[in-house]
């Protein structure tokens, strides 16, 4: 009998084929990560107890169904929304025990105490387009992160959002603890005091 | 005879690509188990916002979507031209929201419950008055963390 050996299969082509289908999964995977603004909403059940907050410490934005900025109840232009809240946040005006040492503000007695004390108040109609409110919710954010910077850079020597990106980051070599207490410090000193009026 | 067969000298031997499938095997894999594909096809008309004060989302096992916006051309007809929710794959009320909460948070490990955030995917040409209405409605199921999704960009971009 005439033993035939099976012939070989080329196998030439299956990294054509394999390439194929490596460039497909290339273009179509998307390695995402969504992003955004975070924020926290207040609980359904408030403590009913009146906290008495002077007129002068509260800055209220209002938001039309035009898209109108009013602020302070003066139309302004979104541009200027982020140092108009800058100003008011750290005028510093208190005295005594409201008193605030790091300000870099005017002082003025008409505008807020301290950081602490500020509250911004927001208000929008239900015919705000989403794309403004999500725009002066970014500037108010911006307000507050530009502050927490300039102390961050006064009292560590680099910015506070060089320290949030190096306490995201799992492979900083530093000191994790020393961060994080340094980040609480400068998130108390410049508390995110945003408030939303409901409609 | 044999002085015909005779090899010549410094003539370079073929590289042996015979790896090489193996090569291209292996990222194939990589990239198999990397894609996600998209989960939920959208119904409606998702244009983010730009914002740049923003913070990533990361663990999505954790998040929560809730889109909204106007119904894309083909649903038009069915369900109007007003800004809907769209919750997992189909259309839905404002009431239907706590429910969907309470089966996401079923889904997860009661550990993990705690740490689990909403992201608001809204197009941008939605008005507050449905953004309002969701954020009353996480209110009452005591869904608190919630996350505006955007694009990365300067706001200037948000401008008609």
């Amino acid at each position: 009998m005439a033993r035939r050996s099976s012939p070989e299969v080329n196998a030439g082509s299956m990294a054509d084929i394999a390439f194929l289908l490596l460039i497909f999964f290339l273009v179509t995977t998307t390695i995402e990560t969504d992003s955004g603004i975070s924020r926290k909403l207040p609980p359904m059940e408030e403590l009913e107890e009146d906290v008495v907050i002077k007129q002068k410490n509260i800055f209220t934005v209002l938001l039309n169904g035009k898209d109108q900025l009013l602020v302070e109840d003066e139309l302004m232009a979104l541009e200027d929304l982020r140092e108009a809240a800058i100003e008011f946040l750290d005028n510093g005006g208190g005295t005594g025990d409201d008193a605030c040492s790091f300000c870099k503000g005017k002082n003025d007695k008409s505008s807020s105490d301290n950081p602490d004390k500020a509250i911004i108040s927001l208000k929008n109609e239900r015919e705000t387009s989403y794309a403004t409110y999500i725009s002066v919710q970014n500037e108010l954010v911006a307000a507050y992160t530009h502050l927490r910077n300039i102390r961050a850079q006064e009292l560590y020597g680099y910015s506070y959002s060089e320290m949030m990106k190096n306490y995201k980051d799992v492979n900083w070599p530093g000191n994790r603890d020393a961060l994080k207490e340094n980040i609480n410090r400068l998130r108390k000193e410049y508390p995110q005091k945003l408030s939303e009026v409901q409609q | 005879m044999s002085k015909f067969n005779k090899k010549k000298k410094g003539d370079l031997p073929a590289v042996n690509t015979a790896s090489l499938p193996d090569i291209v095997f292996m990222l194939l894999f990589f990239f198999m188990v990397a894609t996600v594909m998209r989960d939920n096809e959208l119904k409606i008309k998702n244009e983010l916002p730009a914002a740049n004060q923003v913070e990533k989302l990361d663990k999505k096992e954790l998040i929560m979507y809730i889109y909204a916006g106007k119904p894309n051309f083909g649903y038009q007809s069915k369900f109007g031209t007003e800004a809907r929710i769209q919750l997992n794959d189909k259309f839905s009320e404002v009431s239907d929201i706590p429910a969907f909460i309470y089966s996401e948070r079923e889904s997860k490990r009661e550990e993990l419950r705690p740490f689990l955030t909403t992201a608001l995917k809204v197009d941008k040409q939605t008005k507050m008055g449905i953004v309002g209405d969701i954020k009353q409605e996480l209110r009452k199921v005591n869904a608190l963390k919630i996350n505006y999704t955007t694009r990365i960009g300067d706001v200037s971009l948000n401008k008609k």
